[in-house]
């Protein structure tokens, strides 16, 4: 049998494409498929073989209080922590791209808490946490307040964690605007000058609009990030109390690992990847092709 | 300040005032973010006692490491993580490397297909399919290995994105000449495409490496001994707050599992900047 030089070349592309297409199928989508499935049965007692039940599972999730504090937590975390990182972020890359005394240290401090493991950030921000020989607590006791349950108490935890997460985040956003920054024809600040545009308007009329597709790069990524990194939480409050910092990803890790209800944590599984469809559908819409990605 | 001089001096002073207010917020903000940092170095190498008491003759010491390394088996910990991160990272080379190049130069039929399919990775992480990934590298026998930590992302999407779309770039005159030479295409990928890619190979090597050097879930789900416990893991555990190991030791800890990355970023901050720049997402 002879192959034409094109069926050859298919050949080739297809066996190169081999492991790639091997591995993403065990570990991605053959898992997608069956979480999807998982949550539409539930398990059989004693070996019996598991039963459909259609949406009963996802009923059973919706009338159940704990997802929907877990959820809610969760979309309180994105609204707090991204905006916040995002203005942040973009302070920080104003300020780094002036004249600025010292400024590759400035901009070193602003980047370094990025390289740290999550689990060693939150062990360090437990210092400052901890309700007697914590930080903040001395320092506020030193002033004569009274000290704050920071992690203990349902009011404040959550925003605790988020204050963790911002500090974690915001210097990794910024190297992406100061690459835009830097990336900006210096005509256009000239030319305002010679008008005498301020800065503050020069700002919002020009440089913001500007920075606007780095700013919509930096949303996607900082809502995946909302959805997918929980490490933290695993030192820092373990999701209490009573679930008040409790996040989707750290649920369905408690459901599959500490109750051992694999249905549920599939069940929740879904809603976490259908959220992250709402992501990449943004993504792919509003993106599209023009950013960092040449 | 050589612009400014078109203006009076007044307006002159108050833009320098200005500027003095920015470069100082900048210097606090600055200042701020490194502190946690700084203030995990002093608890590390001060006794504990003056963990919250700020004295410049406090006396320096190194049992607190001394403390940590004794208390947990940090040494293996090292290992374990030096070994997953090599070996994520050659996987990963290869795996994207072949991937890339046949998207970037071979006439597959339904191409773009196919590699919508592969961008999907892009937002689901294995550590989000985390029940059913840990089902599938049990029934593997992969559970408590390293390989079963870090199979799952050898094919990364990600790395086949940066390296289709640095292959594209590549001219294709330079595969016609290596050709010509009589070059296979094996040949052709190592000796024309992978030199001209060093800079993205480098770029989502260090991403890479950062990222798996401190990953947590995933290895935490999947490992269950001392053997393939990567530092993230290890010190996740040994800081748990129920083992009661004293705050001075966390912290010496804590700088012991952050230091190779910690220092290599340091030393080579240019670099680290511009992979992240590059390579965009983690």
């Amino acid at each position: 049998m002879m192959l034409s030089a094109h069926h050859k070349l298919q050949l080739y592309g297809a066996l190169l494409l081999l492991p790639a297409a091997l591995l993403l199928t065990t570990f991605a989508y053959i898992p997608t498929v069956t979480t999807l499935i998982s949550s539409l049965f539930l398990p059989g007692f004693r070996g019996a073989p598991a039963e459909f039940v259609g949406l009963e599972n996802y009923q059973v999730l919706f009338i159940d209080p704990t997802f929907w504090k877990v959820a809610r937590n969760n979309l309180l975390y994105a609204l707090g922590t991204i905006p916040t990182s995002i203005a942040l972020a973009l302070g920080m890359a104003l300020f780094v791209n002036a004249r600025l005394p010292g400024r590759g240290l400035v901009r070193m401090a602003y980047f370094t808490p990025t390289i740290l493991p999550m689990i060693a950030a939150a062990n360090i921000w437990m210092f400052f946490y901890a309700p007697q020989i914590g930080l903040f607590n001395k320092l506020l006791g030193a002033l004569g307040f009274s000290g704050v349950n920071w992690l203990g108490d349902p009011a404040v935890a959550l925003g605790s964690v988020m204050a963790m997460s911002v500090w974690k985040e915001a210097g990794f956003f910024m190297i992406f605007y100061l690459a835009a920054l830097q990336g900006m024809p210096p005509e256009l600040k000239e030319a305002s000058d010679l008008e005498g545009t301020s800065r503050w308007s020069f700002f919002w009329r020009v440089t913001f609009p500007l920075l606007m597709p780095t700013t919509l790069f930096v949303l996607i990524n900082a809502l995946i990030n909302a959805v997918r990194v929980v490490d933290h939480l695993f030192i820092l409050t373990k999701g209490g109390p009573n679930n008040a910092t409790n996040l989707l990803l750290y649920y369905v890790y408690e459901n599959s690992f500490a109750f051992f209800d694999r249905t549920t944590a599939a069940t929740i599984t879904v809603v976490i990847l259908l959220t992250l469809a709402i992501i990449a559908t943004l993504k792919f819409t509003l993106l599209d092709r023009r950013t960092h990605y040449q | 300040m050589s612009s400014l001089t078109a203006f009076s001096p007044s307006t002159a002073r108050r833009v320098h005032a200005w500027r003095s207010l920015e470069t100082i917020a900048a210097w606090l903000l600055a200042l701020i973010w490194i502190f946690p940092l700084l203030y995990a170095f002093w608890a590390a190498f001060h006794p504990s006692e003056y963990m919250v008491r700020f004295d410049l003759l406090a006396p320096l010491t190194l049992d607190n490491f001394a403390n940590a390394w004794a208390q947990a088996p940090f040494a293996r910990y090292y290992f374990n993580t030096f070994a997953l991160v090599t070996g994520v990272v050659v996987g990963q080379f290869v795996v994207c490397t072949l991937a890339a190049f046949a998207f970037a130069r071979f006439p597959l039929p339904g191409k773009n297909v196919l590699f919508m399919l592969v961008l999907i990775q892009l937002f689901i992480f294995p550590e989000v399919l985390i029940v059913e990934n840990y089902r599938m590298v049990s029934e593997l026998g992969l559970i408590n290995t390293l390989t079963g930590v870090g199979l799952p992302y050898v094919a990364s999407a990600f790395g086949i994105f940066l390296l289709r779309q640095t292959f594209k770039t590549i001219p294709q005159e330079l595969e016609d000449a290596a050709r010509i030479e009589g070059c296979s295409w094996l040949a052709i990928l190592w000796k024309v495409y992978v030199p001209l890619a060093k800079p993205t190979y480098l770029a989502y090597g260090l991403v890479s490496i950062s990222h798996h050097w401190n990953n947590f879930l995933w290895p935490l789900v999947v490992t269950n001994s001392v053997e393939s416990r990567p530092l993230t893991v290890g010190l996740g555990i040994f800081s748990a707050p129920e083992t009661g190991v004293n705050w001075a030791t966390i912290s010496a800890a804590t700088l012991l599992s952050i230091a190779p990355l910690l220092v290599a970023f340091l030393l080579f901050q240019r670099q680290f900047v511009q992979s992240f720049l590059r390579a965009g997402i983690r």
